[in-house]
């Protein structure tokens, strides 16, 4: 299991420093507009989850943003029965850290899995191009589909949507494999196919679009994800290059044909 | 530490390679699934936030 463990090693270091860079990305660009949105939905009358203890925070924000939508504390919002949720502060961010690890660390494992299977990443260059494929597989196809969405903002059923964003990621993942690994052009009509297949099908849409979000405020927040998931992937790419780099001691016997 | 010098785990036959690749794989993949698609609650309220910024689907 030396293999698994080298793996596991590599995946680890380099999920957690893109993990960390994502949760400080995350903590400017995209959770001050996922707490503005909360705002609406609980102006709203409380929708699915409304974070029970009103936050001081959104309550300044509150006032900010608009005078029409009452502070949360006055809601008072029909405590729906959600489970444990993270206090609001500290508490709520520390979780998001801790997601923003565990998962990098899981997107890593699958970087490398993938990538060994292909030669391995042998450089922070490689890493880059790797990188760059993973941001495709995971963010870019089934955002064109189902664009980052903000809370009370109305969306197709979970589970439906849940299947189309995996089918989705591995169809194009399927696809670009099939471009940088096959020199054939058939396989590559495929690739085509399987990178558009998704798409022709369509995601899960939900019956209405009317929704208390402001399209500027959903708009920033389409871009804010995109932009830190971006860099998230360069940077988990770019890492497990370096660290590969180290561990295996030498490069130079590594396929470097993907370049 | 240096015993595989070119790739990782160089002295390993090609189906134990396969296997030891594809399990980190799907630890990787478990990994994902528990922390961005879990139905549960609880797991759902922890990473609500990084749900939303990672643009899995919510709700």
């Amino acid at each position: 299991m030396t293999l698994f463990r080298n793996v596991v090693f590599i995946a680890a270091i380099a999920g957690l420093v893109a993990g960390v860079v994502l949760a400080c990305m995350q903590a400017y660009a995209t959770v001050p507009l996922i707490l503005k949105a909360e705002v609406y939905e609980q102006a709203g009358g409380g929708h699915q989850h409304d974070h029970a203890a009103a936050p001081a925070a959104n309550a300044t924000d509150a006032n900010a943003m608009s005078t029409a939508a009452p502070a949360p504390a006055e809601i008072a919002a029909p405590a729906e029965d959600e489970g444990w949720a993270p206090a609001d502060g500290f508490e709520r961010f520390a979780f998001s850290v801790v997601s923003n690890i565990v998962t990098g660390i899981g997107f890593a494992l699958i970087l490398v899995a993938a990538s060994e299977f292909a030669g391995g990443i042998g450089n922070w260059r490689q890493g880059l191009f790797w990188g760059l494929a993973g941001f495709a597989v995971f963010t870019l196809a089934p955002g064109l589909g189902l664009p980052p969405e903000l809370p009370a903002m109305p969306a197709a059923d979970l589970t439906q949507r849940q299947i189309w964003w995996t089918a989705t990621m591995v169809a194009t993942a399927a696809g670009l494999g099939l471009i940088a690994f096959r020199k054939s052009l058939p396989l590559a009509l495929l690739a085509v196919a399987l990178l558009v297949a998704p798409h022709i099908v369509g995601a899960p849409q939900p019956d209405s679009f009317g929704t208390a979000i402001p399209e500027g405020l959903h708009h920033q927040f389409v871009v804010a994800v995109t932009l830190t998931n971006l860099v998230f992937w360069l940077v988990l790419g770019a890492v497990v290059g370096v660290v590969r780099g180290r561990f295996t001691g030498t490069a130079a016997s590594l396929r470097d044909s993907f370049v | 530490m240096n015993t595989a010098s070119v790739s990782l785990g160089t002295s390993v036959s090609s189906q134990s390679r396969f296997m030891q690749l594809a399990l980190a794989a799907f630890l990787g993949i478990f990994v994902i699934g528990f922390v961005g698609f879990s139905h549960i609650d609880a797991v759902h309220n922890a990473a609500h936030d990084y749900r939303h910024s990672m643009a899995f689907p919510c709700h």
